[in-house]
Order: structure tokens, then sequence, then C-alpha cells
């Protein structure tokens, strides 16, 4: 049984949720208080807006594009939320809507015209930025009472973050990994031309995992603002690089629809966590942003020596 | 080839075009005026751009995401070490240019020893670099020695100076990248690595030379914004990673890989700096122009998109 768990191939799937552990039992040792309903809910709080970030990220990734506009379009969602779905449910409701309908869009663009991915969503991310500082030139907004009481629930036993990113985790790894589309979905970013021959419309796999992208950054953006309780225009904007992170951290790779839900979702909570590691260390917080660049650069190390001791075995 | 099939020409023609709209709206006064300062600004994109197109030829997935924090930390260490005195202005220069030099080889580590793809690489050494900056910094703005201020907005004739010496470097970057064993091994490896590498290219000392020579000009590039703003800012690298980007594509060079040019870059830079300059002399507020800014950068390579694919 030992011995099964611990061939490389396993090794490596287990990755992401060991670095999880060890970094939790480092910040449990440091600060024990947090071992509590109470301070998981504080600890994790902040992880379930990333989370969704993250897998948003992911399916632009398993189609072999790169979104870097994520966390521009972020705080657009959450400056929706905080003003026009707050006041008139309605319109912010459709405007939500047309946001994910925007991305489904720019997939089909990107590949109607052969795009990079890269510079299509670099220019895409001023234009979010822009109608975020129309929708809400200066810091403010209110979060609807709905999200609030969501983000703020307190179910018995088990914080609400922890059942959030556990059920995250869960559908989009069944939806994906289990199902018949999802197969296609992700085959398209492994072999787009064999699923193309199949008889599947590469065009409608990208405007689909666009559109959940879209879909998933609307829900960051809902998240964060019942967290937060109000929005400004660039509220989320480090989103972009932290999702990236995230995905590959939870084993994701950046070509051939190689992806992981469960471990984005891991990657994500590993670098929210990150971050109160330090501040329990009494570390310095200018090393913040460094750390989160030097777990991302451990993990992918001890991922190289796994792969590694696979080859030679 | 005719004019018109070069791949440069349209980021020129945007240029006329925007230029034309300016002089247009405030007159032909303002409009050089205008031109001038583009020269300024447009200067310090075609710094890193070059950097950046060396790195984007070599194929896809190759793009240097630590220019701005590159930028940053070299700015920010050289400007503290000289402290504003101008003896220290040689150590402060070969101290920024050391600091590109680690920077580049240790981009190049990591994608090489982790096999990971640069984008991830320089990613996750980029929030290395701005930490370190930031810890180094403590939020402090220390000016640049007065000789280095001067130098960086020194005009000759109305042209800034800078401008004339990064052309320079511009025509020997030509040279190197079209006549040179190291910018036709760029340019090989950026159309097929393997063949490059079965034709005796060394491929990867290329892309160690690539990633090293990106990460110099950034630093030097912070090196001289520095002086030219009036010292080292943590976000002063900031607009220069869309920029860098931006600029590259819009020139022409192909995303991906194997084919770059040189002059598209200037005429990207400027087109870049004179349509935010026109944005501005429209009095549009500062959401329209953000939203005008990407959709122009957007449309532009959907429209001139498709030729860099084939």
């Amino acid at each position: 049984m030992i011995a099964r768990l611990l061939t490389p191939h396993s090794l490596r799937t287990l990755l992401p949720a060991v670095s999880l552990a060890a970094l939790l039992a480092a910040i449990f040792y440091l600060q024990p208080r947090t071992m509590s309903y109470f301070g998981l809910n504080l600890l994790l709080n902040l992880a379930v807006p990333i989370a969704l970030a993250t897998v948003a990220q992911m399916f632009i990734l398993c189609v072999n594009d790169l979104d870097l506009s994520l966390g521009a379009f972020i705080s657009l969602t959450a400056c929706i939320t905080a003003t026009w779905l707050h006041d008139t449910p309605l319109l912010g409701a459709l405007a939500l809507a047309g946001c994910v309908l925007a991305y489904a869009g720019l997939g089909a663009l990107i590949h109607l015209r052969n795009l990079p991915s890269i510079v299509v969503t670099l220019g895409m991310s001023f234009v979010w930025m822009g109608i975020a500082v129309l929708i809400l030139p200066t810091p403010g907004g209110k979060a609807p009472d709905w999200i609030r009481s969501l983000m703020t629930l307190k179910p018995a036993l088990i914080p609400f973050p922890i059942i959030a990113l556990v059920v995250l985790g869960g559908i989009v790894q069944i939806a994906l990994m289990r199902s018949a589309p999802g197969v296609v979905l992700r085959g398209a970013g492994g072999n787009p031309q064999s699923v193309a021959r199949a008889g599947w419309s590469i065009l409608r796999v990208k405007m689909i995992m666009f559109g959940l992208a879209g879909l998933f950054g609307v829900l960051a953006g809902m998240a964060l603002v019942g967290l937060t309780t109000s929005a400004d225009a660039n509220i989320a904007l480090r989103y972009t690089l932290l999702s990236i992170a995230g995905v590959i951290l939870g084993g994701g790779e950046f070509t051939g629809g190689r992806i992981s839900p469960i471990g984005a979702v891991i990657g994500a909570v590993t670098l929210a966590l990150a971050g109160s590691f330090l501040s329990f260390l009494r570390l310095n917080p200018d090393w913040q942003i460094g750390a989160q660049g030097a777990i991302l650069i451990l993990v992918l190390a001890l991922r190289v020596i796994i792969n590694r001791t696979a080859a030679k075995s | 080839m005719s004019l018109l099939q070069k791949p440069w020409i349209w980021s020129w023609i945007g240029t006329l075009a925007v230029c034309l709209v300016i002089i247009g709206i405030s007159g032909l006064g303002a409009g050089t005026q205008v031109l001038s300062a583009a020269l300024s600004f447009g200067t310090f994109f075609v710094i890193v751009a070059i950097g950046q197109m060396f790195v984007v030829t070599l194929g896809p997935g190759n793009v240097d995401l630590s220019i701005p924090a590159c930028m940053t930390l070299a700015s920010t260490v050289a400007m503290k070490v000289m402290g504003g005195s101008s003896t220290m202005l040689l150590p402060g220069l070969l101290i920024a240019i050391a600091i590109g030099t680690i920077i580049g080889l240790l981009n190049f580590g990591l994608i090489r020893l982790l096999r990971i793809p640069p984008i991830i690489a320089t990613l996750s050494s980029s929030f290395l670099f701005q930490s370190t900056a930031i810890w180094y910094n403590r939020g402090l703005r220390v000016k640049p020695p007065e000789p280095l201020a001067d130098f960086a907005t020194a005009k000759l004739a109305g042209v800034p100076l800078l401008a004339i010496l990064v052309l320079v470097l511009t025509v020997i970057m030509h040279v190197i990248l079209h006549h040179s064993l190291f910018g036709r091994a760029v340019l090989a490896v950026g159309q097929n690595s393997r063949a490059a590498s079965l034709a005796g290219i060394k491929v990867e000392r290329t892309r160690l030379l690539t990633y090293l020579t990106s990460a110099v000009l950034a630093a030097i590039c912070g090196f001289f914004l520095a002086g030219f703003s009036g010292g080292a800012a943590l976000n002063m690298g900031e607009e220069y990673l869309l920029m860098s980007i931006a600029v590259v594509v819009i020139g022409g060079t192909s995303v991906a890989g194997g084919f770059a040019n040189l002059p598209g870059l200037w005429g990207a830079s400027l087109f870049m700096f004179l349509l935010v300059t026109m944005l501005n002399t429209l009095g549009l507020s500062a959401g329209i122009r953000l939203i005008l800014t990407g959709a122009i950068i957007v449309g532009v390579i959907a429209i001139s998109g498709r030729r860099g694919r084939t």
C-alpha cells in the first residue's frame, strides 16, 4: 500500500496537497489559535475568491491560452456587484451576464482570427479597467445583502470557506474530468486537430471555455465583494498573476489540456495562506509577494525532482 | 517585397494617422511639441521592447514578464548607491547592468533547471525581484544625480539625446538580428528549435543570451527612466509589461516566433504614446480613455494579426 503511494506518478498528484498540508501545519504550529472554527474562517475567507479566479484561469489554460486580464475583469464584476446589482438587481444581473458573453466572444475572436491570447487579453485588461472606472470612479458601493449573508454564513461544525472550497473543487473536477463533454473540452487543449477531425467544433469549445472562465470570474468578483462589502476599480488586479500561479501550483501545465481542478483550488489556497504564514512568522510584510514567488519556485523544483526520479525508474 | 508588405509598415501608418489627428485638433505648434514628447517617452518603450522582441522571437511561450520588476530593482539599487552624488555615476550604471545580468541568469536558470515555461519562470522570479526592491527601497524616492537627470532630459536641436542614442542602439540591434550569428540563431530557434539544434545551433546558449539581453536592457531602461523622471519609484515599471509586449506585437514581430523586425518597435512605441496623448487631447474621461486604448490595441491586433501565425 505504502509502496503504491510512493510511485512518482502518485507523488506528483499528491504534491499540491502535501505542500498545502505542510503550510497549514506550519501555521498551526506558529499560531495554535488558528486551529479553531473562527481561526480557520478568518484564515481561509479570502481564499474563496482567489480559488474561483484560479478555476477561471484554469479553463483558459486548458485550451492553451492565457488570460492576463482576469484581475481587471474580476475588479469590473466586483464593481458591478457593488453598484448595479445592489441598486437595481435586474440591470446588475444583465450586466454580469453580458460580461460572461463578452468572454465567450473573446474566445471566438481569438480562435477565428488565430490571435495570441496574451496580447488580446492584455489589451482587454484596459477595457475592463476603463469600464470599472466609469461605473465606480471612487472606491465605494455596497454589497447586496444576500451575497453578504452568504459569504458570512456560519454553518455548524465546518467553517463556510472550507465547504465552499470543497464544493467548488468537487463540482468542477467531476464536470471536467469525469463527464463526456469534459473530455472533449480538455481534448481540444490536448490535440485540437484530432478533436476537430472527430467532428467537434473547436470554435464552440473555445467559446464554452472562455464563457466558463467569464462565469467563474463573475463569481469571484461577487464573492470578493461579499467579503469586503465594497469595491473599487483596482480591487482584484493582483488576481491575474495569483490565478496563473495557482493553476501551476496545483499541477496544471501550460499546454496540452493537462489540468487538475482540485489541484487548482489547492494551489489557490496555498498561495492565499502564504501571506498569513509570513505574518505569523513576523517576517517583514515587504516579502509577501516574494514569498509567493519562492513557494511557486519551490514546488516546481520538487516537481522536477519527482519527474526525474520517474524518468529513471 | 513592396513597402506595403513590410510587417512594420502598419505601426508607422497608425503613427502618422494619430499624428495628423493631434495636429488637426491642437495645431502644428502643439503638434511638434507632442512629437518631441513622444520621442522622449517612446524611447523608453523601445529600449525594453528590443529585449522583449528577442525573447518573443524565440518561439511560443517565450515572454519576459520580469521586465518591470527588473527595471524597478536595478534603478532602485543604482539610485540608492549613487545617493545623488555625481561621482558615483559610473558605478551606479555598472551596478544596474550587473543586476540586469544577475536577473537574466536567474531567469534562464529557472527555465533550464526547472524546465518550466518562461512565462511562469519570469513571473515567479519577478515576485522575488519586486519584493527585494520593496524591501531595499522602503518607499523612499532617491533623487538621481544631477548629471544623470540632465543627460536623460537633454535635447539636441529639439530631439531628445536619449532618443538619438537609442536609435543608434536600434541600428546595432538590427545588424545583430539579421547579420550576426546570434541574431540568426534566435530567428532559427524561433522558427523551429529542433531543426536549429540539428543544424548545429547551440539552442540553450542562444536562449541564455536572449534572456540576458532582455534583462540588461530592462535594467538600463530603468536606470535612465529614474534619471528622466526624478528618481526610482516602486511602480515605475508597471506599464512597461503591457507596453513591451504590445509594442513588439503591433510592431509586426510574430508572436509565434521566428520573425522579428526593429523599425516596427519605433513605429509602435510612438503609436502607443501618441494614441494615449490623442485621447487626452480629446478631453475624454479616464475610463473612456482606458477603454479606447484597449479597444484600439485589440483592434489593431485583430486586423493585422493573421499574418504572424503562418
